[in-house]
């Protein structure tokens, strides 16, 4: 067997171990920090050598079935998101542990402590734990990946879905991993009918959960899955430490950086649910004190429920955030009694995030305020959040709350007989997709009068340009049929729907207007607005879009409306003349924040 | 031989890449390497940084005062990243301005080059000229050459060799 050795990042190499262990079907949907796990599976579909088919998913529910029913036919497969996609998945997730499956099926679920990326800092391992579902909570990129085709071997013995759960740092570091060659295991898809189990009615069900239950128990005790002990030399009798995921690894170095490795019995925890019953007992016979470090909830704490043990429940871990080694020395130093260390500057915020520059949503968002400088703006979840800098965001939720939020907006103004403000929704085209069109059928339906400005830049833009489906691309730059956003704007009942390119502010106003004009009228309802231009981190909008040398006159009267209000990381403000300046390393020659200039100052001309 | 490096910037910078080519340059040393990277929103112009260990670590990630050398793209960023560096550590400093560490104007240097971008390896250059890096200068070449798309890898050369002329 080829054995090399490859500089990857976490997500990639999880992808690669897909690749190595025979997934045949691979789904996913967007979501940081587990993107690029998928995008690893497609970029090395060419190393697969059985028919292997990947796909963007529209959303993780959708993901999570179609990867479920292929594991019904014998193959391996493997759903990928992020952790709050699991929340969107959790109605056949749940119901997954009792029913089982028949290949491997491996459910990724990229953690976000912190959070970096992320609405929240949930514990999937907490939900498996509530969810009844073995979870494996790798320490670092090489261990995901070799963890992979053994847990496709045990979610195979045992016939359960299985979850893999990478933290961010799991995915987004870069480690030295050894890749080998694919396996080739030969199957053909063999759906064996069995109702009783596939389709069981709530007569079935007692007898699969208490199948769920005594493969659990069974589980739990499997030998390779077990902790690892690392043995201390006795300094601190009867006292250990038992950490997992990314925490291990930060003790393993805090540890030899304060010259106490090997001082102190180490556990490393693998699988965290179901713990093992007789890791359990050993840790409650050997030791009267424990630290326990992990990410984000106390999920291996609240199964030892141990009485001697440290961590989140007491309080000496903190409950909120990442366990960074700066966090875990503190609290090491607590629990060991050693010299505290020395102070961390209280954290300063670096530069905050903002639209791209001659991103076309600026340019809507700035419409939008102008317009409604009174209105009601919820968003939603995308780049698009960081209309928020413009104030064109008050409200970001979940993925496609933000109709039905605009929907309940509405609905609690308008009984009051007061004059509502005009509520004008922002939600992306891969968001629209994902989750919108169900909300935009009830707000037309409850009669709800809003707007709702669809921001389309023709992909999936925050987390690294995945296809989207009016594009008419599937993974992997496959063509596929095109499912185009007017009709389906159209069919939901939506009489007034308009289209227009964000660049184009004098008539992106006047449209905001006449929609506006319309949900008030008698006859009023939802009004639609696509607001259509191409990313501009898209090389090929930025080839077919006009660029111009974009510069400021004398005449700048320094009232930083295009730095402020407008917000373009291309304009800055030179403090000692009081004057904003045009960064041109930065500016991409769009034009957009001419009409912005109340004094015309801001001018173009045509590149060379 | 263990070294704890950060790169700090802005998103868009180059960061990602500056990052690979310092791993890289382990890699194909047969050390090992782990890194850490930001991903996501804060891509978007907003403040990253990248750590990279090298030799025998088990965590990516790097302590207070534990990092030997200091790659700054985004000189705004030094208040918000220096209790990072050790004591007697190292910053290479992207900026036009006098002032401490050692400093380039890498964004002239690139933009002369054709590419703003190109500042993350002018940089790169300083650090191996200064000597601050576990790394030869043909060790980051040749990583360059494996990891810059084609048609940019001579344009990549220049900018790293520029940095090296200080």
């Amino acid at each position: 067997m080829k054995k090399q050795n490859q500089l990857l990042m976490g997500n990639e190499a999880i992808g690669q171990g897909l690749i190595e262990a025979g997934c045949q079907v691979a789904t996913a949907y967007p979501g940081t920090p587990s993107t690029e796990i998928l995008q690893a599976v497609i970029d090395r579909q060419g190393q697969a050598v059985e028919p292997l088919h990947v796909e963007w998913s529209v959303n993780e529910k959708i993901a999570f079935e179609v990867a479920l029913a292929a594991s019904y036919t014998g193959k391996r497969s493997a759903a990928v998101m992020k952790q709050v996609g699991l929340n969107v998945a959790a109605d056949p997730f749940m119901r997954t542990a009792y029913i089982g499956v028949k290949g491997g099926m491996l459910t990724i679920v990229a953690d976000d402590p912190g959070p970096h990326s992320s609405q929240n800092e949930q514990d999937t391992r907490l939900f498996c734990l509530q969810g009844r579902v073995p979870v494996i909570d790798p320490c670092s990129p090489a261990e995901a990946k070799e963890l992979i085709q053994p847990a496709f071997e045990l979610s195979e013995k045992y016939e359960l879905n299985i979850v893999l759960r990478p933290t961010t740092r799991i995915c987004h570091s870069r480690q030295n991993v050894s890749v080998r060659e694919p396996i080739k295991l030969n199957r053909q898809a063999d759906f064996q009918r069995d109702p009783t189990r596939w389709a069981a009615t709530p007569a079935f069900l007692p007898a699969l959960h208490r199948a769920l239950n005594d493969n659990l128990e069974k589980v739990a005790l499997e030998p390779d899955w077990q902790p690892r002990l690392t043995v201390g030399n006795g300094d601190y009798p009867r006292t250990a430490l038992v950490a997992s995921g990314i925490a291990y690894s930060n003790l393993i170095d805090l540890l030899a950086e304060l010259q106490l490795t090997q001082a102190i019995d180490l556990y490393q925890v693998l699988m965290p649910y179901p713990l093992s019953p007789d890791f359990t007992r050993t840790l409650h016979k050997k030791y009267d004190r424990l630290l326990i470090l992990e990410e984000t909830y106390p999920v291996i704490e609240l199964q030892l429920a141990h009485p001697g043990s440290k961590g989140k429940q007491n309080g000496m871990v903190p409950r909120e955030g990442e366990l960074t080694p700066d966090v875990m020395h503190q609290v090491l130093a607590d629990f060991l009694d050693l010299a505290p260390p020395a102070e961390t500057p209280t954290e300063r915020r670096g530069q905050r995030p903002s639209l791209c520059p001659g991103c076309p949503h600026r340019a809507a968002f700035y419409s939008i305020k102008k317009c409604f400088p009174q209105g009601i703006f919820p968003s939603d979840i995308g780049c698009y959040t960081l209309g928020m800098n413009l104030g064109a965001v008050n409200t970001v939720h979940c993925m496609g709350a933000c109709i039905s939020q605009g929907a309940g907006f509405y609905q609690a103004y308008h009984q009051d007989e007061q004059d509502c403000p005009t509520i004008v929704v922002t939600i992306g085209d891969s968001t629209f997709f994902h989750a919108g069109i169900p909300a935009l059928i009830n707000a037309v339906i409850q009669q709800t009068r809003m707007i709702i400005v669809i921001l389309d830049n023709a992909t999936t833009a925050m987390t690294g340009g995945q296809p989207v489906p009016h594009m008419g691309i599937a993974a992997g730059n496959k063509k596929t049929k095109a499912v185009a956003i007017e009709p389906l704007v159209k069919a939901s009942g939506v009489v007034f729907i308009e289209t227009c390119d964000p660049y184009d502010s004098e008539r992106f106003d006047a449209l905001l207007k006449r929609a506006d004009s319309y949900i008030r009228s008698p006859e009023g309802g939802v009004a639609v607005l696509i607001s259509r231009h191409g990313c501009v981190m898209d090389p090929a909008v930025r080839k077919t879009q006009d660029s111009h040398l974009v510069t400021i006159l004398d005449s700048c009267i320094g009232c930083e409306k295009c730095t402020g209000a407008f917000e373009c990381p291309a304009l800055y403000m030179d403090r000692e003349n009081h004057v904003a300046v045009v960064d041109q390393d930065r500016c991409i020659g769009c034009g957009t924040c001419i009409p912005v200039c109340p004094v015309n100052a801001i001018v173009r001309e045509t590149k060379p | 031989m263990k070294q704890q490096i950060i790169v700090s910037g802005i998103g868009g910078q180059g960061v990602l890449f500056l990052t690979r080519v310092i791993a890289q340059a382990a890699v194909n040393r047969g050390t090992p390497v782990l890194t850490s990277e930001t991903h996501g929103m804060a891509q978007r112009g907003g403040t990253v940084l990248s750590t990279i260990k090298i030799g025998n670590f088990a965590s990516p990630l790097v302590r207070t005062g534990q990092a030997d050398i200091g790659l700054l793209l985004w000189e705004a960023n030094l208040p918000v990243h220096q209790s990072l560096l050790r004591e007697n550590g190292v910053w290479i400093i992207n900026s036009p301005v006098a002032g401490s560490g050692s400093r380039i104007d890498a964004a002239q240097i690139a933009r002369e080059l054709g590419n703003p971008v190109l500042s993350n390896l002018v940089l790169l250059g300083l650090a191996v000229q200064q000597q601050a890096l576990f790394c030869s200068a043909e060790e980051c070449a040749e990583a360059i050459k494996q990891l810059a798309p084609k048609k940019f890898i001579e344009q990549n050369l220049e900018a790293f060799q520029k940095g090296m002329n200080g």
